[in-house]
């Protein structure tokens, strides 16, 4: 077996281990299903942060802000329509929640570009000021949430089509895990043609792999990195949205809390890895809903327990990426 | 004895000397000066913040490694007496107790978490300890028999501290001679103590080498010191150092509860008093923790006659509310890391 691949067995392998843990087959599906949309989610908004500190160096700790960005805009858009909402059938309901989500999207994006030149770009190189200045920006902006949208939990239900669950033999699957596992599929898959078979894709990978040699060979990092540096914030804004309807609330400060599991994710995959970080959001996932079943007070603590035990094995993460 | 007490180190300036000397015989005579509660609550909160302020410089600014998990050191000290006094009763062997037994765990946990993750890079030791501190905040406020949950524990502490005990019954100078005053000057003795103990370790050779691993780690490495060590080593003194300036924290305020010692505005509260004092200096800690302590005391004020007076412009009266002053505070953060890095100390220090 090629040592790169052996990651891969850890998310088959950890769900096998639950099953005879949980004990009956229904319940492990219902979960397996839970953890997998919470992974699929975690790994949208985590992919893009990845792909900046690959590319740059460049460790956003404002990429929280970005997440409750999103769902605060899918909020105020969703407000309007949600008495239609309520009763759409299926199809009708995602042909809504497109342009919602598309708006979630668009806004953390533009966001994200007024955020890469105010606070990120005189920074460049200079780890300790990033740390220091991102978090700041994070606080900034969260603060700005509360002032526009006022500082309580806002709920955010599901729509009507949405609701409930699929009864699959015996096991409950709620339809909004299977789309959320939907639709992170689709990102994942979106993702990888895109860093596989595009010309832009193989840049940015040539750039994580050696920036400098890309920079001399003609191309501009710079320009490629504010690409990627939006697209990932509008991720985080997708993230977010899908994050919100999950939860079903929102609040300020869930981006800073989701900011704790994405960097775990991260460190769990190796900094700069996108599969590293596939793979470490599908366990985190996991992860969390296998433990929040048998044993909740444990769970509280899963993700760092699953993280030490990762660093016990590659100290720099899954996949750890050259020359970092 | 004046130089053997500071380690050589010197105030660069004269205006810094004078300011810092300003500042302690300020704090030293708080209870006579101003006297009343709220006026010796601040000089306590700032003598507190200069000893947690100055141990996390010495990881952030002499040794360049960013931690967001030293609010759980300091959080450590403040629970291990707070626990210890709600067990024990309020005695002096309570206090032992409990100082002894947050330090031995502080120490393994920085050492632990050194070891584990100081190994690969700065960024990681930044996220590893996110992640930890949130877990600690977490488990703390699970252990709600141990640790009082999210209320917090109230105790009592020995009778001499206690404000009941009076010393004499004439005030003095407005300042009533009780035992929240002894507890004040237990306080500013072992504020000044631990600081001056840091100003020894940070001009020490080992305190050297730190500054070396500060500016070039390869080079440290390839001159002979093992890095790994020396800032493992650094963080088990940082966490030592905000142990017990946690610990005074709750001697102080006889209350310990998860918003006054674990909370992560306390960690940017201390990221900001660093800046803004200057890193790589421990008289910024000094200067630093007395500015903002004062000024966040007395900024909700501020805030709340801007507030008055903006009312009805959207938006901006909105951030102008006395709960936004967060805003305000990391706003002042991100420009005072672009425009200020050295901080206060640093700029004074330049000019001679």
């Amino acid at each position: 077996m090629n040592r790169a691949h052996l990651p891969l067995i850890l998310v088959p392998a950890l769900a096998l281990l639950a099953l005879p843990l949980v004990g009956s087959l229904p319940s492990w599906a219902t979960l397996t299903i839970a953890g997998l949309a919470m992974g699929m989610i975690i790994f949208v908004i985590a992919s893009g942060l990845t792909l900046i500190f690959g590319l740059m160096d460049v460790l956003n700790f404002g990429h929280g802000a970005f997440i409750s960005l999103g769902a605060y805009v899918a909020m105020a858009v969703m407000l309007p329509m949600a008495g239609s909402l309520e009763t759409a059938s299926f199809a009708a309901t995602l042909a809504m929640l497109v342009p919602v989500t598309l708006a979630a999207m668009a806004v953390t994006g533009a966001i994200g570009l007024a955020f890469e030149r105010v606070i990120i770009r005189p920074v460049y190189g200079q780890h300790l000021k990033q740390i220091l200045i991102t978090m700041g920006g994070m606080i900034v902006a969260e603060e700005l949430i509360k002032a526009i949208w006022g500082p309580q939990q806002i709920p955010l239900n599901l729509p009507g089509s949405l609701k409930g669950s699929l009864l699959v033999g015996e096991a409950a699957i709620e339809k909004y895990r299977l789309l959320a596992v939907g639709i992170g599929l689709a990102v994942f898959l979106a993702m990888l043609w895109t860093l596989n078979r595009t010309k832009i894709g193989l840049l940015i990978r040539a750039g994580v792999q050696d920036r400098e040699m890309v920079e001399s060979l003609g191309y501009r990092i710079r320009t490629l990195f504010v690409g990627v540096f939006v697209a990932g914030s509008a991720l985080a804004g997708l993230g977010g949205v899908l994050w919100g309807l999950y939860q079903q609330n929102i609040t300020a400060a869930m981006g800073a809390q989701v900011n704790v599991l994405i960097f775990i994710v991260i460190i769990i995959g190796g900094l700069g890895s996108t599969a590293g970080c596939f793979v470490g959001a599908l366990l985190v996932g996991l992860m969390a809903n296998y433990t929040g079943f048998l044993a909740p007070k444990v769970a509280l603590f899963s993700n760092i327990l699953l993280m030490t035990a990762i660093l016990l094995w590659r100290p720099q993460g899954l996949y750890p990426v050259a020359n970092r | 004895m004046l130089r053997t007490l500071l380690s050589e180190d010197l105030p660069k300036s004269r205006v810094l000397a004078f300011l810092l000397a300003a500042i302690v015989l300020a704090l030293f005579l708080t209870p006579f000066l101003v006297p009343g509660a709220k006026a010796m609550g601040v000089a306590a909160k700032i003598l507190v913040f200069v000893v947690l302020v100055a141990s996390y410089d010495l990881l952030l600014g002499y040794t360049g490694i960013v931690s967001f998990a030293h609010t759980m050191f300091f959080g450590i000290g403040a629970y291990g007496v707070a626990i210890a006094f709600t067990r024990l009763g309020p005695s002096w062997g309570a206090l032992a107790a409990g100082l002894a037994g947050a330090v031995l765990l502080s120490a393994l946990l920085a050492f632990v978490i050194g070891l584990f993750s100081l190994r690969v890079r700065a960024i990681f030791y930044a996220m590893i300890t996110l992640a930890v501190a949130s877990a600690f905040q977490t488990l703390a406020s699970q252990l709600s028999d141990l640790t009082g949950g999210e209320d917090g524990l109230n105790f009592k502490v020995p009778e001499v501290l206690s404000p009941a005990f009076e010393l004499h019954p004439d005030p003095v100078l407005g300042a009533s001679l009780d035992g929240k005053l002894l507890t004040y000057y237990l306080v500013f003795a072992a504020a000044m103590l631990l600081f001056l103990a840091m100003l020894r370790i940070i001009n020490s050779p080992f305190g050297r080498v730190l500054v070396a691993i500060r500016e070039n780690d390869f080079r440290a490495e390839a001159l002979g010191y093992r890095v790994v060590v020396y800032r493992t080593w650094s963080n088990v003194l940082a966490a030592v150092f905000a142990t017990l300036a946690g610990s005074l924290l709750a001697l102080w305020l006889r209350y310990n509860g998860p918003d006054t010692s674990l909370s992560f505005e306390i960690m940017l509260d201390i990221l900001l008093m660093v800046v803004i004092g200057g890193m790589g200096t421990l008289y910024g800690a000094l200067v630093g923790a007395a500015l903002f302590v004062v000024a966040q005391s007395y900024l909700q004020d501020l805030l709340r006659l801007a507030h008055g007076a903006l009312e009805g412009v959207p938006v901006v009266s909105a951030l102008a509310s006395p709960d936004r002053w967060l805003f305000w505070l990391g706003l002042l953060f991100v420009l005072s890391v672009y425009y200020f890095p050295a901080g206060i100390v640093g700029r004074l220090g330049n000019k001679r």
